[in-house]
């Protein structure tokens, strides 16, 4: 199938570029902001040195991370009028009023409190710099929440009625467009995936340290040890969680979108006999409607999807041509990411199981596989908004407005040059970012721990670090500026 | 139904006054951090830049995020108007948002690398340029005219009908008007040769920022009929008289202050009152247009409905975030040590 590069195929290439960028930041920074608050408070509460020094090496991370969430975010929310203003125009009145609710109890609350959470230990005080700590986490919550009500209300509008005059969506039931169908579960799974992918990098770096210190015939810090335990702690708790919350997910939206779901499924034929296999494997044929080389296990989709063997479950033969979304994108991401999440549930297994015999610290195969799953919940957190997102083409208002039909008047060479400017910058000051990032990260935690704006650049040497120029404190002492 | 249409009118006009309350809060806060960055450009000095920076990095994702409240505020109380503007002001809305891309992660890479320091200041310096010419130039294509066409509900012009002498002179007179706010600032945060080199910087900013005001302010009657009749009539002209003095008194106060008071606070002060009189000014010339002659507030309004549920929360809200940024900047108040660091 060439594609058609015309204006709207811009404009779906930069939003989907663009936010994916923007999501993975959050994915890491909703997580990482609620384990500094826990960190924080376990050294408020125990005194124990090794919970203040994981908290001031995660904090450098999450300053990176939360710098470029917010400046690839930024570009989100002028997006929808730049490039989707037939969209903006006639959503506008449902989906305007929580993105707006987003800002100011979300956005704000972040910014607000970021300053003092960074920077603001020795100013306000312990205790309220734990306020702060959690005043940034519950923003990121609340972020989540609002923006994910917008999306979920794309996919399963509801509470609204359209104005025959301007083609506009009005707001009829604020309650019923906030808590739309697909929202509970869009939201737990969402929220818990970014715990997960917070709780995989977290144990990764773990692992890497803990490698790191067996080759060199050391033992590992408290900090090491402590973080590798927390993270696999999340990893046996949440990941089996998240399946079970996936599973609801689907089958809410089976109700709501069967067609992504059969996408997903692979189902191009219907079964009324029920006791559809599940395929793990094949390759979709979208112009013959077929599933090539299927490798399925019997009667199991039906099992999953309707919790019986018996009731029908209609393919893609029952959806027209011009209705159905990309098979193999979404068929192909959805195993992806389901598939991450059984290595994550084996990993959180594995992880029990030598925590039980004692090992946890001293068992390098758990350890490698740490470091090897460390980005895994990024790549499925991605994976997860392609099956969604792209399952539930060819509309953006699931149903009712498509997604040709949402675009800018804007001509093609415009979006063009845009686009090619956002991969450009993404990838080189993006790049950047991340190499800093795993540059803080490719050194274990100290009981020194450098404070966030203390420069520090490559290896460290015993002689220490240049502390950066930095603020003074009211009374004239000279400090340094950091938590 | 004139209880509900009387409803509808009283909204609007308060939704009308809240994104220009956004907006205005946004210019002044980012205006000072932006203007910063761009006075980095002639700040070579390390530990100078370190000072500056240092000054503003506890609070400049707060003064960003006025922006977002800016533009999802139009989207949610004027959805046509964002619909219309947005895709007109192609260009320089995304070069804005790449310019602060830049100059955001610098607040956070500089500090992370040696080497690439000084790449990491030009995208300070370079963003936050960018970012405030873009913006002038967006509001100069505004005040200039935006094509509507009115049957499709969208834009019907080119992507670069924004690009005209007028709309780069008022990018322009952004860039040194934010200067001016960013040393006055700093004058207000430093000590010791950083703090004079920023009073004589304010001095000159500020004459310049004033000879562009006259300017742009004897320039915009001639763009369109409407401003003309408006400045130049009645009440009108009792306006621009009082805009046009104010002007002059805040400028005559900025440079006593700077000059022969050296107050450390007051410049700063009287730059905002000077942003503040031409926001006053603009909101005079637009009014009732939320795109200048061509869309009214009310016809571009969402529905009641949908305004009143933001008011109730922008209600409950906005006193709450003001009240968390006060507490913010006076947790950060005070001056920042150039000697701090060398123990
Ligand atoms: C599940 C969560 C989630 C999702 C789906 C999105 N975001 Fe996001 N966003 C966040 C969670 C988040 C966050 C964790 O709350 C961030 C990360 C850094 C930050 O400041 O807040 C954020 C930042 C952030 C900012 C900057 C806020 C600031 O200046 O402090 C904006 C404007 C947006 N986002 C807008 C969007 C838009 C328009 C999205 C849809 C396409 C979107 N986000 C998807
Ligand atoms: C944050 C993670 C997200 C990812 C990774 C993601 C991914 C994508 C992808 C891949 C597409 C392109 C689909 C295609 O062209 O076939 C897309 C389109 C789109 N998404 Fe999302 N999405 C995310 C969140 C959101 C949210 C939160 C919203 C709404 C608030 C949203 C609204 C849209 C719109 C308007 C389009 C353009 C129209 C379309 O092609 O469907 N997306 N997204
Ligand atoms: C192992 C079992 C999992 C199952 C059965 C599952 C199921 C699903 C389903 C059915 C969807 C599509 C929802 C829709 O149609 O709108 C989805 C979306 C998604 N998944 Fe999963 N998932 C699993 C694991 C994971 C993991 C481990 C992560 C990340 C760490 C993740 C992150 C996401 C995200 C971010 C989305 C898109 C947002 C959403 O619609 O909720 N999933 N998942």
């Amino acid at each position: 199938m060439p594609i058609d590069l015309d204006a709207v195929m811009l404009a779906r290439i930069q939003f989907a570029f663009t936010v994916s960028f923007h999501f993975l930041f959050p994915a890491f920074t909703i997580g990482l902001a609620s384990y500094l608050a826990v960190l924080n408070g376990l050294w408020l509460w125990t005194r124990e040195h090794r919970y203040l020094e994981l908290f001031r090496y995660w904090v450098k991370v999450f300053a990176l991370a939360f710098a470029m969430g917010v400046v690839s975010g930024l570009v989100m929310s002028y997006q929808f009028g730049t490039n989707w203003s037939v969209f903006a125009d006639r959503a506008g009145p449902v989906i305007g009023a929580p993105m707006a609710y987003e800002v100011l109890s979300a956005f704000f609350l972040e910014a607000g409190f970021l300053g003092i959470m960074l920077f603001g230990r020795d100013r306000v005080g312990e205790g309220l710099h734990m306020a702060a700590c959690v005043a940034v986490a519950l923003g990121t919550i609340f972020s989540a929440f609002w923006i994910l009500s917008v999306n979920s209300w794309m996919h399963t509008p509801a509470g609204y009625r359209i104005d025959e005059a301007t083609g506009q969506f009005l707001p009829e039931d604020w309650w019923a467009i906030i808590f739309n169908p697909s929202f509970p579960y869009r939201l737990a799974h969402t929220v818990t995936a970014a715990y997960l992918t917070t709780a995989f990098i977290v144990g990764g770096v773990g692992g890497w340290h803990l490698l790191r210190a067996r080759r060199r015939g050391e033992i590992p810090s408290q900090a090491t040890r402590t973080m590798f335990s927390m993270a696999m702690w999340m990893a046996a708790l949440v990941a089996p969680v998240q399946l079970v919350l996936g599973d609801l997910h689907g089958i809410n939206t089976l109700h709501h979108q069967p067609a992504k779901v059969m996408a997903m499924e692979g189902h191009f034929e219907s079964h009324p006999e029920g006791c559809a296999p599940l395929y793990l494997f094949g390759l979709p044929d979208q112009e013959a409607q077929r599933l090539d080389y299927a490798l399925g296990i019997p009667c199991l989709s039906n099992l999953i999807l309707k919790h019986d063997l018996t009731s029908p479950l209609p393919g893609l033969d029952t959806v027209p041509r011009d209705e159905q979304p990309p098979v193999a994108i979404v068929f192909w991401s959805f195993r992806v990411m389901v598939g991450l999440g059984l290595l994550m549930v084996g990993l959180g297994v594995w992880s029990l199981w030598a925590r039980w015999r004692g090992r946890l610290f001293d068992s390098p195969a758990l350890h490698r596989a740490a470091v090897a799953m460390g980005p895994s919940g990024l790549v499925a957190v991605l994976a997860g908004w392609i099956t969604t997102e792209v399952g539930r083409q060819p509309y953006t208002v699931y149903g009712l407005l498509r997604t040709a039909d949402s675009a800018s008047p804007l001509a093609a060479p415009a979006v063009a040059w845009s686009l090619v400017a956002f991969v450009v910058i993404y990838f080189a000051v993006f790049g950047a970012g991340t190499w800093y990032i795993l540059r803080l990260l490719s050194r274990p935690p100290r009981a020194d721990e450098p404070r966030l704006h203390d420069v520090v650049e490559g290896p460290i040497r015993s002689a220490g670090i240049t502390p950066a120029p930095a603020e003074a404190a009211r009374q004239g002492r000279p400090q340094t500026i950091g938590g | 139904m004139p209880l509900v249409a009387g409803l509808s009118f009283d909204l609007t006009v308060i939704w009308a006054f809240l994104i220009a309350f956004a907006v205005f809060v946004y210019v002044v806060l980012d205006g000072f951090d932006l203007g910063l960055g761009i006075l980095f450009a002639v700040e070579p000095d390390r530990r100078d830049r370190d000072v500056m920076m240092n000054s503003v990095a506890p609070v400049w994702d707060g003064n960003e995020t006025w922006l977002v409240l800016g533009g999802g505020g139009l989207f949610a109380a004027f959805p046509l108007a964002y619909a219309v503007v947005l895709p007109a002001l192609y260009v320089p809305i995304l070069a804005m948002l790449l310019a602060l891309v830049f100059r955001g992660v610098a607040f956070e890479f500089r500090w992370r690398t040696e080497r690439w320091r000084g790449v990491w200041d030009m995208a300070f310096i370079g963003g936050s340029a960018l970012a405030a010419l873009s913006q002038g130039i967006a509001l100069g294509a505004l005040l200039q005219g935006i094509a509507v066409d009115p049957a499709a509900r969208a834009y019907g012009g080119g992507w670069w009908d924004w690009l005209t002498p007028f709309s780069l002179f008022v990018g322009v007179a952004v860039v040194v008007g934010y200067a001016l706010l960013g040393a006055c600032w700093l004058v207000m945060k430093t000590t010791g040769p950083l703090q004079e080199r920023m009073r004589t910087r304010a001095r000159w900013l500020g004459l310049a920022t004033v000879g562009f005001i006259g300017a742009v302010s004897l320039w915009t009657p001639f763009l369109q009929e409407g401003y003309y009749a408006r400045w130049f009539s009645g009440w009108g002209l009792v306006a621009a008289g009082g805009v046009a003095a104010a002007v002059l008194l805040l400028a005559a106060l900025l440079e006593r202050s700077l000059s022969l008071h050296r107050h450390e606070y007051r410049p700063f002060l009287y730059a905002l009152g000077l942003f503040a009189v031409c926001f006053v000014g603009l909101g005079v010339a637009m009014w009732p247009y939320v795109i200048p002659r061509s869309v009214t507030i009310w016809e571009a309004a969402a529905p009641e409905t949908s305004q009143l549920f933001m008011l109730i929360g922008a209600a409950v809200l906005i006193p709450i975030i003001l009240a968390y940024t006060a507490y913010a900047y006076w947790v950060f108040r005070g001056k920042v040590d150039p000697q701090a660091g060398y123990h």
